[in-house]
């Protein structure tokens, strides 16, 4: 049984406060939620806790009642504190077991590892939590949801009694996530103190007890879940109240812009992954196509766009076709994404805010001249998207990296929206975006319809697609099981277990 | 200023480790920098040494820190320069043009074949995956034998020797180097003394070379849209794929251009000093220099400018105790080492910047 307590923990970087003189209390064997906005601070308000930063002078922790100093992670380890990142520290292509006793192993009396205790001890702690996990398979084999298991399983085999998760469920599969609520319970009952660090609402009402909420580094309060509302949390959040609900009129199609036929692509591994896939979008139409993680989404996304080799089938926008165009020349027949991963794929990270407007463009009349940069033009084009879309700080000059995740995702809204496409494919638009950015983003999407774009939405959030949808596809490996109509979704009780049961592999009939 | 302070630092902190190690040999430190210091900067023709060092230093870096951009590592300079020198020391021998001619026409096939060379390892990860590093290394060693058959080579080898035979006059880039040995040179040179000093040794026209290509790799990496795409590329290359740029062609073109600048390090060392090139038993290191001067640079132009220039000076140097304090050339090797090492690792030293601007704040 562990408690904390942090009494005026501010910590600064530079002339910038993250954290502001905050105050909280976790009480031992509590679900804790930490509630915040993007960089409001919660992650290095985490980072103190578990030793990686020190708090400015004045700042007290006290853990059961005993005021602490925490100077490292192997200290907060000793403590009896554990931290599971958002992105997993795990060693690939090390196995389970390699990886739970990694820097602590058991040695057996010649001085190698000891692998029968710890292969005991590992199991036994699994088989307590219903973690069910073979010690033997390697990180690089096993899902995410179970690397998640295992990391949970690192902290428990150092003995954590307070664990700290941090945006635990970003990365999970809406199976998972329920995997995932349960072994919390599991933890919660056998006395572990558990912070959750979290922007998703309902997350906060389904398993926590308490949450705190942080806003620009400051305290906002400390409430108790049952008794508050998620419009009420989201409010506090933000700092203003927020419309969970989408306002969107309905839809009025036009003519049908975008059309794929018998699609077929290849995954990495040479697979089939994209099956005969068809789809046709009209102009002002949202169409959300639902589906699990690893059904042929990525693969589907990147053969529309160019970046994958189409094996057979048909592309048009606008009756012309695209199948085996560079993602240039489908860039220039008016296709638009937002990619799936903004850091890796929408954004250079290291190149300026302008730099990233022009991505696509840079070599095209205005932004330069015989091959030369018009540095003037770029700033003019900049400012433009900066005004129109707020993107901040308002500064063209800072490197992308520097802007806050809502931010770089408006950076790509703007920049794909300025090229006026007649189909957008927006591919996970809000993930990892906190409550403001995803209100921000959604009636962006919902403007872009009303102006008679076509938008394909693929998400991973069954909410999000029956929230923004018009018509709703239903992606199962690789290809469509059903097809689900505007009234269907509006009027149907159970919608989303309607949708869930396709998505599990149910077929229309 | 912090950065100032920061290169400082790690200078000082190499000479300091340096002089650790001339200790431990039994060589007086501040005795040796003193010659350093004396034997690179008291007599204009030891600026000239070093300049004329430095020029293919400066050329190297320029293409390992080009390549670095668009996230390549050119571990190949090596080779590229190989090839440049070679190309150079050939058609400058049967070429026979007035020198206006000659001169572009043979730095232009030169740098032509280098880039073409540098090309190919671009070519290779572009279209088959093969990593540079692996490839780049391998062309290093082709270059060194093929260089190696061709000095052998009837006609091209000079008789005798283990060399090729020397390039015509009017391939030369050094300069006033008949003029400075006729009569009327030397007469002249009799009356300007630090003039006569300055021009004894080859100095040529590459440190100019050098200085335009500097300019022409910072005017591309920074203002131009080609350069813009290069840069893309070497950062995030999903997104530049995704962003409709041709990343396996800017590969390729970012390794030629890699692969020119080595070679036109090469044929300037051959147009300027060497006049030919010899049988090498082993690499010469002008291009595993470059990764040094590279990295010192922090692989912008202007930095493989000052750093080239650096180490040039050292190397030059370096030599000057070698022969007043009777020290081993591999003790200075290391000592030229030490001091590189601590310049390439600036993070150290930034934290302990940082912790002592805490401390300050403090008080």
């Amino acid at each position: 049984m562990l408690s904390l307590e942090l009494r005026n923990i501010s910590k600064t970087f530079g002339s910038f406060k993250a954290n502001d003189s905050i105050n909280l209390k976790v009480n031992s064997g509590e679900v804790h939620a930490i509630l915040g906005e993007n960089g409001a601070g919660k992650s290095t308000l985490m980072k103190i806790i578990f030793g990686l930063y020190q708090p400015d002078a004045g700042g007290e922790i006290y853990l059961n009642n005993e005021l602490v100093k925490i100077r490292s992670p192997r200290f907060a380890i000793r403590k009896g504190i554990g931290m599971v990142h958002q992105h997993f520290m795990l060693v690939r292509p090390f196995t389970i077991l390699q990886n739970i006793i990694l820097g602590i192993e058991p040695r057996s009396p010649f001085g190698m590892i000891d692998y029968k205790k710890a292969r005991a001890e590992v199991l036994k702690i699994s088989e307590n939590y219903n973690f069910n996990i073979d010690p033997d398979l390697k990180i690089e084999n096993i899902s995410v949801g179970m690397q998640q298991r295992v990391e949970i399983l690192k902290t428990l085999y150092r003995n954590a009694e307070l664990i700290i998760l941090d945006e635990p469920t970003a990365v999970l599969t809406p199976q998972e996530v329920i995997d995932f609520y349960r072994i919390v319970r599991n933890l919660k009952q056998d006395g572990k103190t558990i912070i959750i660090i979290t922007h998703k609402l309902h997350e906060i009402k389904e398993i926590a007890d308490r949450c705190t909420i942080i806003r620009k580094g400051q305290y906002i309060e400390t409430v108790d879940v049952r008794s508050t509302s998620e419009e009420e949390l989201a409010a506090k959040m933000v700092g203003r109240k927020v419309d969970l609900k989408i306002k969107k009129t309905i839809a009025i199609p036009g003519d049908v812009v975008f059309k794929i036929e018998n699609l077929n692509a290849l995954n990495d591994k040479q697979l089939p992954s994209v099956k005969n896939f068809n789809l046709s979008l009209k102009r002002g139409e949202i169409l959300g196509l639902a589906g699990i993680d690893g059904n042929g989404q990525s693969e589907l996304v990147e053969a529309l766009t160019g970046l994958r080799k189409i094996k057979s089938g048909s592309v048009k926008i606008n009756e012309k076709e695209i199948a085996q165009l560079t993602p240039k020349e489908i860039y220039e027949s008016k296709l638009a994404m937002i990619p799936e991963d903004r850091q890796r794929r929408g954004l250079v990270m290291d190149f300026k805010v302008k730099e990233n407007f022009v991505l696509q463009n840079i070599s095209k009349n205005p932004f330069s001249h015989y091959g030369f940069i018009i540095n003037r033009e770029l700033v003019k084009f900049s400012e433009t998207l900066m005004d129109r879309f707020d993107i901040r700080p308002r500064n063209i000059e800072l490197a992308a990296r520097n802007l806050s995740g809502g931010n770089q995702q408006k950076i790509i809204l703007a920049r794909e929206i300025a090229n006026n496409p007649d189909v957008l494919i927006a591919f996970q638009p809000t993930r990892g975006l906190d409550v403001g950015a995803i209100e921000y983003v959604h009636n962006e999407l919902v403007k872009l319809r009303d102006q008679g774009k076509a938008i394909l939405l693929i998400s991973y959030e069954l909410d999000e697609v029956i929230n923004l949808s018009d018509r709703i596809a239903v992606i199962v490996d690789g290809s469509v099981s059903a097809n689900i109509d505007y009234e269907t979704i509006t009027t149907h009780k159970n919608i989303k277990e309607h949708i869930g049961l396709f998505m599990a592999g149910g077929t229309s009939s | 200023m912090k950065k100032f302070l920061l290169s400082l630092m790690c200078v000082i902190s190499g000479l300091l480790f340096g002089a650790l190690i001339l200790k431990l040999s039994g060589i007086p430190a501040f005795e040796a920098y003193n010659i350093m210091w004396n034997g690179a900067f008291s007599k204009p023709n030891y600026i000239a040494y070093i300049i004329i060092r430095s020029t293919p230093l400066i050329l190297t870096g320029l293409s390992v820190a080009f390549a670095f951009r668009t996230g390549l590592f050119n571990i190949g300079s090596e080779g590229q320069f190989i090839m440049g020198a070679l190309t150079a020391a050939y058609f400058g021998f049967i070429f026979h043009f007035n020198p206006w001619i000659q001169i572009p026409l043979v730095l232009g096939i030169s740098v032509m074949v280098s880039s073409l060379y540098g090309g190919l390892a671009g070519f290779m990860k572009a279209r088959f995956g093969v990593h540079e590093v692996i490839s780049t290394i391998m062309l290093n060693w082709i270059a060194l034998y093929f260089s190696n058959y061709m000095v052998m080579l009837e006609g091209f080898h000079k008789a005798n020797t283990e060399t090729s035979e020397f390039i015509q006059p009017s391939t030369s880039i050094t300069f006033l180097e008949n003029w400075k040995n006729s009569d009327a040179g030397t007469e002249w040179f009799s009356h300007h003394e630090f003039l006569s000093e300055f021009f004894r040794p080859p100095v040529n026209a590459g440190i100019f070379i050098a200085i335009i290509a500097v300019l022409f790799v910072w005017i591309i990496l920074t203002k131009t849209s080609f350069g813009f795409k290069l840069k893309a590329v070497g950062q995030s290359l999903e997104a530049a794929r995704y962003a409709g740029i041709n990343v396996n062609k800017k590969m390729t073109q970012s390794m030629m251009i890699a692969g020119g600048l080595s070679g036109l390090a090469g044929a300037t060392h051959v147009m300027g000093v060497s006049k030919n090139v010899a049988i090498l038993a082993a690499h010469e290191g002008y291009g595993f220099d470059g990764i040094a001067v590279s990295l010192i640079g922090s692989n912008s132009p202007f930095g493989a400018a000052i750093a080239g220039f650096f180490l040039g000076a050292l190397k030059y140097s370096g030599q000057k105790i070698q022969s007043a304090l009777e020290a081993p050339s591999e003790v200075i090797s290391i000592m030229i080492g030490a001091i590189i090492f601590f310049i390439a690792i600036p993070i150290v030293f930034e934290k302990l910047i940082n912790n002592f601007h805490k401390l300050w704040e403090k008080k």
